[in-house]
């Protein structure tokens, strides 16, 4: 139980795949064996892969009648032992959140790939957005931390499929992978490595199921049908998950535990990637597709003999801040593109107090071209 | 309760907390009676409810494998345990207003797909955890809190709905009959298929009082007299049907099972 190195389902070698089936192969290779779905454009794709390669690894799909079932009978797979996922975009991912909360509050290991497109509402189905980032992190109702991660890549579409696994199963909580439509539907090579690191639950029979004493604050996750009498309840619970909806106390110790969990470990858990920052005076806050354009216009800038740079982030929730706030006492100025009117932006002038934070924003269902960061560095910077 | 049926129970969760009077005590007996009797193993029992008094039919009381989940949900939860884990035995006991207003389009797919569950519904016509709201199975003319005037929708008539959708097994039953509740929930466990009893009951505190059965008594008397078998029910003219309870099997295929989620 815990980390250990697997053998990789897929050979090892280069594959030429869609970043949607590139997150259906990354769930295999983690694992995950079930997976309940509603088609949804821009990411119907990777249900599509998942119905042509799960019968090749004994895995079990099922199509159902809504997002909101689909979350549902996840949390139930992951409940009788699966590693288990949905994956969706913006209306679907609206639908889930009661259940993402149930899955919060149960400590339910699940990936949740949200492959966003723009919106509000319906919006325009077959093109990008980068939306629903606050809602990944406060969706669902009540108190709580959740996971989400930012792929740029087919390769990361990959790697961070199996990486949103390892972490839904370490911490019990769902891990949201947070594409875009135009990585989901890029085209490019990635690379299958000969073994992986994946996390399987802890289990420890008779020991309570929703409480800990131990500093790490997860506790160990049994199955349903093991004998363990088990009571998994959205309503306030102890550690053996009786109810218990009249004592506040219960309640506080569990939220703050649900919080702590995943607040106490983030430096398990954040992960960026520095571009051409050594020297920078100024930089690029970006992730998911309009990376690929920041670390373009970064280098272009370069050329010019420009000091700038680019801090991707490749996890978003918890807030990677201590790489932000770092960033902040290097460089005076930072540029945020996003494919929003301005989310992640929000959170990098919370924890970078006193730097000048500009805002590139854009909503037309496009990703945000690499002249146009370059336009707006120049024009914060000069 | 005898003690013989203690293993299938959390003993030091009793007193329950259901109302004086209200009939789910009575569903909770015929299922805990079932089980025993079925001599059924209870590792392998998962037992699925939804939000509202239902809930509290078996979530802390039965000593088995207990998912008590959102509002509404409950047949998708389970559907995702059955597939993930095709050897675990689903008992979803809910109310009316998760199964069948809030869940309902879960209940017509789940009864679709023929999935191998027990499905009780508990049905006390009335949202009885909230103050007595209007139900989809409140009975034309009923008062609630939110119909003081009476209800002028029509209910629906769950067995007509799930056998219509796809359930193999369908039946009515009411806690004003126990030993015949218990009966058709040995049957419904034994079914591998999915089996659906609409299990009628009794909410005197939120339906009684406003609508002139005031006693628990009253409303299971009230029960009985309104309820007649499917066999008698055939035999009567159709202008006599409207406000009657007809009880008894409305679908017994016992030959259309569910032969497990294929390994796709």
């Amino acid at each position: 139980m815990g980390y250990r190195m697997l053998k990789s389902t897929l050979a090892p070698g280069l594959y030429f795949m869609q970043g949607d089936e590139a997150v259906a192969e990354g769930a295999i290779a983690a694992g995950c064996r079930f997976f309940a779905g509603y088609p949804i454009t821009p990411a119907s794709e990777l249900m599509l892969h998942i119905v042509k390669r799960f019968p090749q690894v004994k895995g079990k799909f099922i199509q159902m009648e809504d997002e909101l079932a689909s979350i549902a009978a996840v949390i139930g797979a992951s409940w009788a032992g699966m590693k288990a996922m949905t994956a969706t975009s913006g209306p679907g991912f609206s639908l889930m959140m009661e259940n993402i909360g149930y899955a919060v509050a149960t400590e339910t290991p699940c990936v949740i790939a949200n492959i966003q497109r723009v919106g509000p509402a319906t919006g325009q189905a077959t093109r990008v957005g980068a939306g629903d980032i606050m809602q990944a992190k406060w969706g669902s109702h009540g108190d709580y931390q959740i996971i989400a991660l930012s792929p740029w890549s087919v390769q990361e579409m990959y790697d961070l499929t199996i990486r949103a696994f390892d972490l839904a199963e370490r911490f019990r909580v769902p891990v949201v992978l947070l594409a875009d439509a135009t990585v989901g539907h890029l085209w490019e090579t990635m690379e299958v490595k000969e073994e992986l690191l994946v996390f399987d639950r802890e289990k420890a029979p008779g020991q309570p199921p929703f409480d800990t004493p131990e500093e790490d604050g997860v506790p160990p996750m049994p199955s349903l049908g093991e004998g363990e009498n088990l009571i998994v309840s959205g309503s306030t619970h102890d550690g053996f998950g009786f109810k218990k909806v009249g004592d506040g106390a219960v309640n506080e110790r569990l939220v703050i535990r649900l919080s702590k969990k995943i607040l106490n470990h983030v430096d398990e858990i954040w992960e960026v990637e520095r571009h051409l920052l050594e020297d920078a005076q100024a930089a690029i806050i970006a992730y998911g597709i309009v990376a690929r354009s920041a670390v373009r216009a970064a280098t272009e800038l370069r050329s010019e003999g420009k000091k700038v740079g680019l801090l991707r982030l490749k996890t978003l929730w918890p807030f990677p801040e201590k790489a932000v706030k770092g960033l902040s006492e290097q460089c005076g100025k930072f540029l945020v593109p996003e494919m929003n009117l301005g989310q992640v932006a929000r959170e990098v002038e919370r924890v970078a107090c006193g730097v000048k934070v500009e805002r590139l924003n854009q909503v037309d269902g496009e990703p945000i071209f690499p002249q146009k960061i370059m336009d707006a560095m120049k024009r914060l910077i000069s | 309760m005898n003690k013989k049926f203690f293993p299938y129970i959390r003993p030091e969760r009793y007193p329950h907390r259901l109302c004086p009077g209200c009939g789910h005590g009575i569903i909770q007996g015929a299922v805990i009676r079932a089980l025993s009797e079925l001599e059924l193993p209870l590792k392998d029992i998962v037992l699925v409810a939804g939000i509202g008094c239902a809930g509290n039919i078996t979530n802390m009381y039965i000593k088995a494998d207990t998912f008590h989940v959102t509002h509404g949900r409950p047949l998708a939860f389970a559907t995702g345990i059955k597939i993930g884990n095709p050897k675990l035995n689903i008992l979803v006991i809910s109310g009316d207003g998760d199964l069948a207003s809030i869940g309902g389009n879960h209940l017509i797919h789940a009864a679709r797909r023929n999935i191998d569950f027990t499905v009780i519904c508990a049905n006390n016509f009335v949202y009885g955890t909230t103050g007595g709201q209007l139900a989809s199975t409140t009975p034309l003319g009923a008062i609630t809190s939110t119909t003081p005037q009476g209800n002028e929708e029509a209910p629906f008539d769950l067995c007509a709905l799930v056998q219509a959708a796809g359930g193999s097994y369908v039946a009515r039953c009411s806690v004003a009959q126990p030993q015949h509740l218990i009966r058709t929930i040995k049957k419904a466990l034994a079914h591998k298929g999915f089996a659906f009893i609409d299990a009628l009951s009794t909410c005197p505190v939120q339906f009684g009082r406003r609508n002139d059965l005031r006693t628990p008594a009253e409303m299971l008397m009230d029960l009985r007299k309104k309820s007649v078998s499917v066999e008698k029910a055939s035999t009567l003219p159709k202008e006599e049907l409207p406000g009657k309870f007809i009880i008894g099997e409305f679908c017994a295929d016992l030959e259309r099972t569910w032969s497990g989620y294929r390994e796709s």
